[in-house]
């Protein structure tokens, strides 16, 4: 700034406004520079940065809740709709196992299969998982849920063959007191002597014995499952726990597997080794025949090809049943006609929603005229009128339309009255897609008013009086001239009222009886009642993706930027 | 061309009354002849009832009392699109969703002409206001004065024998108004069609009409060519309203025929025409239009009466002198003089006389 001393008053170095123009002037075709020499285009970002920021702050908390509250929800359901952990994450073994079994075979898995599901369908009943996954796989083949049911009893009955024989062998096998000493690592014991159950801390976690882990490897790792179940599932003291039958399974496993137990010492060796010797009598099991004695479906190949289709974390199985189809062996596959149901349910919800709102434009263009048409004052009054039915709840205006639909309602005892119906051909105005058409039509009719009398509103009548002097009739202007300038207020109404008629749930399920109930219905009852929200949220999925195809369809066709709510 | 016989009128109005709400009446005993071929216009400020008029001839409002006739047939129970009038809105109401030509189109159209014609026709119309080129525009992609042109063409292409117009030229700027105040009037005489053309502004008025109907309060208060409008208004409305004007207000002393004596309120006394006054003793307002008061004795007759005036202010407007003056108790009274070599130039706070010829000071009503 101040090297002014030789060349003159005018030669200041850095940044100058002079300096500035000068380089600017020299930087022919070089970017504009600020007064500090900076280009014009970074110190101007620089300027708009703050205020970005700051508009940016301002829109936070509501960015924050669309995320939380409608993107997050979104994106669940997305992901719900094509996760399937639940096969693998309950039946590991018996996944892991058929991931090599040829289904087309013919031939049920191996014996060794059989063993990975009594490990995983014990442990599960344990944890009260295998309903779940019962009821998960009885969306895609019924009758599975039983199974899952009745075998969460009968693998009890497997592990006790091998539990009767051990403790039969030597009552040293019957007692708690026993397997922890053999199975706890030294510090672990020494942990539990001197934990309180009475004082509210936290169980000592169990340790296995590496001793052990390495001779009974199968042993180790299920009671190491039990033992971590008994202590933070049930949060029972594990001293005081019997083991579960399966560990007994596991221990004859290792031991007939010819376990080196002689390398062991400590507590229960002995024991342990007159059991190894033992064990060449007992009764084996075989599993495969076991399970079929619970249930001869576990020979069925259907049940194991549904858990094949099924095991993957990812399934396509949801939407396909969305849209009526299913995982056969050789790929998707229609369901059997008489099991079809949601592709006619997207149509009836699509051409009643159509429906509705044709009758919407019918009842609310003539009425969204006249209020655009009106003195203000008296179209302000009736504007109330039309916005009377938000003032009251939804259930009510519902339950209303019950009353007045019903064979004995209002409607229909009017018409009788008054001659036009016989008291014995009583209309059936409810519980069927009339009854739905109706109610919602009322209920979505200001939705339909509001932005055509907006749009209404800015159509000066001076148009209208145009065309008539220029010789139209009063329906010929009103067709070529008044119509064409309300387009925008109807594709706006249309838009509003169809998307929330497609998604309509309340009315359609109290007055639409059985004919006349949309996707949605179903929807909430896998959502509520069956539980079978990987298909709710494939139907609801499929809903958002028809929706915003409409919503692209109806910008090609009339154009978005031609929907005005008003202005 | 100005007529009061009804043989060969072409529009009528006869008694014509209407009231909006049923307490006031909107339009008070109108009656109006026109010829065929003639620009009348109806000027006169807002609230006058001029377009109330001008829709009761299209057919938009009913008249509540009265018959108006159409080339002598009643139209009142004739709807408008039956009527064949054209009508130009001040707001244009060119039809947003249609380009230029399919407006024009329109009409003929809804007469089920033929493709082939209509086009020719809308050809036609557009270079008559020289907007050939503007056929497949937007109105919303075109100015106002083009608006304008394009809503004239409409209203006259399919050759109505009567054209309405609304303050056409109420929303554009002063330079555009001028051009197309002449091109309306040029086409109107050129196609010889009848035009009633509603104005608030009065030089718009007399430039334009063959006739002018003042309207006030419901009620034509004159109705005449622009000149006499001008020069021989017939009551203090009329002559406040057009032009500029000086207002002196008195008593009417003696009327001799063709000339009567004012005695003013300040007791002056000058010579006027009696034009709106019956007899002595009438209160009355005099009207003298600025450019013919003199102030030079040697233009005025001996025995003329003349006033003791004060200038006030002189200002130099290049072609003419307007100079403000205090006589007879105003301050407002305004004279105008010719820029010529031998008119003296007057200077504030100087004593003159004026006066004027009787004929140019026209006693109207009180
Ligand atoms: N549609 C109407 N309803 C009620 N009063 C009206 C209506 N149109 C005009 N008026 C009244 O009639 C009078 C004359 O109006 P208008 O004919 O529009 O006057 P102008 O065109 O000379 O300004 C005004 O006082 C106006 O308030
Ligand atoms: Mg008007």
């Amino acid at each position: 700034m101040s090297d002014n001393t030789a060349t003159g008053p005018d030669q200041f170095t850095g940044a100058t406004p002079d300096n500035a123009l000068r380089a600017a002037d020299n930087a022919d075709h070089g970017p504009m520079l600020a007064a500090d020499g900076t280009p014009l285009k970074k110190s101007l970002n620089r300027a708009l940065r703050r205020q970005k920021l700051r508009a940016l702050m301002l829109i936070a908390p509501l960015l924050v809740f669309i995320l939380v509250a409608f993107i997050a929800p979104i994106a669940d359901m997305l992901f719900r709709s094509v996760e399937n952990q639940i096969v693998a994450d309950t039946l590991p073994r018996t996944t892991d196992g058929l991931a090599a079994w040829d289904s087309t075979s013919g031939e049920i898995p191996p014996p060794e299969l059989f063993e990975g599901l009594y490990k995983d369908i014990f442990i599960a009943s344990e944890r009260k998982l295998h309903t779940r996954l019962g009821s998960r796989l009885n969306y895609e083949l019924t009758g599975v849920s039983s199974l899952f049911r009745k075998s969460g009893r009968g693998v009890e009955d497997i592990g006790e063959v091998y539990q009767d024989q051990f403790e039969d062998f030597n009552e040293f096998w019957k007692d708690a007191e026993n397997w922890n000493p053999l199975m706890g690592s030294a510090e672990w014991l020494e942990d539990m002597a001197g934990w309180d159950e009475k004082s509210g801390d936290r169980q000592p976690a169990f340790e296995i014995r590496d001793e052990v882990a390495s001779v009974l490897p199968e042993t180790a790792a299920m009671y190491e499952t039990f033992a971590e179940f008994v202590q933070f599932e049930d949060e029972d003291n594990l001293l005081k726990e019997d083991p579960w039958a399966i560990v007994y399974s596991a221990l004859y496993a290792d031991l007939s597997a010819g376990a080196d137990v002689a390398s062991l010492s400590g507590p229960g060796s002995a024991e342990l080794q007159e059991a190894a010797v033992a064990v060449a009598d007992f009764e084996t099991v075989d599993y495969s025949a076991a399970f079929e004695e619970i249930d001869k479906d576990w020979h069925s190949i259907e049940v194991w090809q549904t858990i094949q289709t099924y095991s993957p974390a990812y399934t396509s199985g949801y939407f396909l049943n969305a849209v009526d189809m299913k995982k056969g062996p050789d790929g998707p596959e229609m369901r059997p006609e008489n099991e079809r149901l949601y592709i006619k349910l997207f149509i009836r919800t699509m051409i009643m929603s159509l429906v509705i709102t044709g009758s919407c434009i019918l009842l609310g263009y003539p009425v969204a005229w006249i209020l655009a048409n009106l003195p203000a004052r008296t179209a302000n009054l009736l504007m109330i009128l039309v916005l009377l039915p938000f003032w009251t709840s939804l259930l009510v205006r519902t339950s209303a339309w019950k009353v007045m639909l019903q064979q004995q309602g209002v409607i229909n005892d009017t018409l009788v009255w008054l001659g036009v119906v016989a008291d014995d051909s009583r209309l059936a105005l409810i519980n069927n897609q009339t009854g739905t058409i109706i109610a919602m039509t009322h209920i979505l009719l200001p939705f339909m008013i509001l932005p055509l009398y907006s749009v209404m509103k800015t159509i000066p009548p001076t148009y209208l009086r145009a065309a008539k002097s220029l010789g139209a009739t009063d329906w010929t202007a009103f067709w070529r001239v008044y119509f064409p300038q309300s387009v925008p207020g109807i594709g706006a109404g249309s838009i509003l009222v169809f998307i929330l008629a497609i998604g309509y749930y309340i009315t359609p399920e109290l007055v639409g009886g059985t004919t006349g109930t949309f996707i949605s219905n179903r929807i909430a009852y896998h959502i509520s009642s069956s539980l079978n929200w990987g298909l709710a949220a494939a139907l609801g999925a499929i809903l958002l993706a028809v929706v915003l195809g409409l919503y692209w369809a109806y910008d090609k066709i009339v154009g978005i930027d031609n929907v005005k709510l008003g202005g | 061309m100005a007529t009061n016989s009804t043989a060969d009128a072409f529009v009528e109005f006869e008694r014509v009354q209407k009231s909006y709400d049923g307490e006031n009446l909107v339009v008070k005993d109108l009656n109006l002849f026109m010829p065929k071929g003639e620009f009348l216009t109806m000027l006169g400020p807002s609230g006058s009832g001029k377009t109330t008029c001008l829709m009761m001839l299209a057919g938009f409002e009913t008249a509540t009392h009265g018959d108006i006739r159409l080339d002598g047939q009643s139209i009142n129970n004739i709807p408008p699109h039956k009527r064949g009038i054209g009508m130009v809105f001040q707001n244009y109401a060119l039809f947003p969703h249609m380009t230029v030509a399919e407006n024009l189109s329109f009409p003929l159209e809804v007469r089920k002409m033929g493709k082939s014609d209509r086009e020719a026709k809308v050809k036609r119309a557009l270079d008559m206001v020289q907007m050939g080129a503007f056929g497949g525009r937007r109105p919303s992609q075109m100015s106002g004065g083009q608006q304008q042109r394009v809503a004239l063409a409409r209203a006259l292409v399919f050759e109505p024998e009567l054209v309405l117009m609304d303050e056409p030229l109420g929303a554009l700027d002063k330079q555009l108004r001028e051009t197309l105040q002449f091109e309306i009037t040029n086409l109107a005489h050129e196609l010889g069609i009848t035009v009633v053309y509603v104005t608030h502004d009065q030089t718009e008025a007399l430039t334009m009409s063959d006739r002018v109907a003042v309207f006030d309060d419901g009620r034509i208060q004159q109705l005449a060519p622009p000149d006499k409008l001008y020069e021989e208004p017939e009551n203090s409305f009329v002559a406040q309203f057009i032009g500029e004007n000086n207002t002196l207000e008195g008593v009417v002393k003696e009327i001799k025929g063709d000339s009567c004596l004012v005695e003013l309120d300040g007791g002056e006394v000058i010579d006027a025409k009696p034009v709106n006054v019956q007899k002595a003793g009438d209160r009355t307002r005099v009207s003298i239009r600025p450019e013919r008061v003199e102030y030079n004795k040697n233009r005025l007759s001996p025995d003329a009466h003349t006033l003791k005036a004060e200038v006030l202010e002189f200002i130099y407007m290049g072609d003419i002198f307007r100079t403000r003056l205090k006589v007879a108790g105003t301050s407002e009274f305004v004279i105008k003089t010719r820029n010529a070599p031998d008119v003296e130039r007057l200077v504030p706070g100087q004593q003159i006389e004026i006066g004027w010829l009787p004929d140019d000071c026209r006693a109207l009503d009180a």
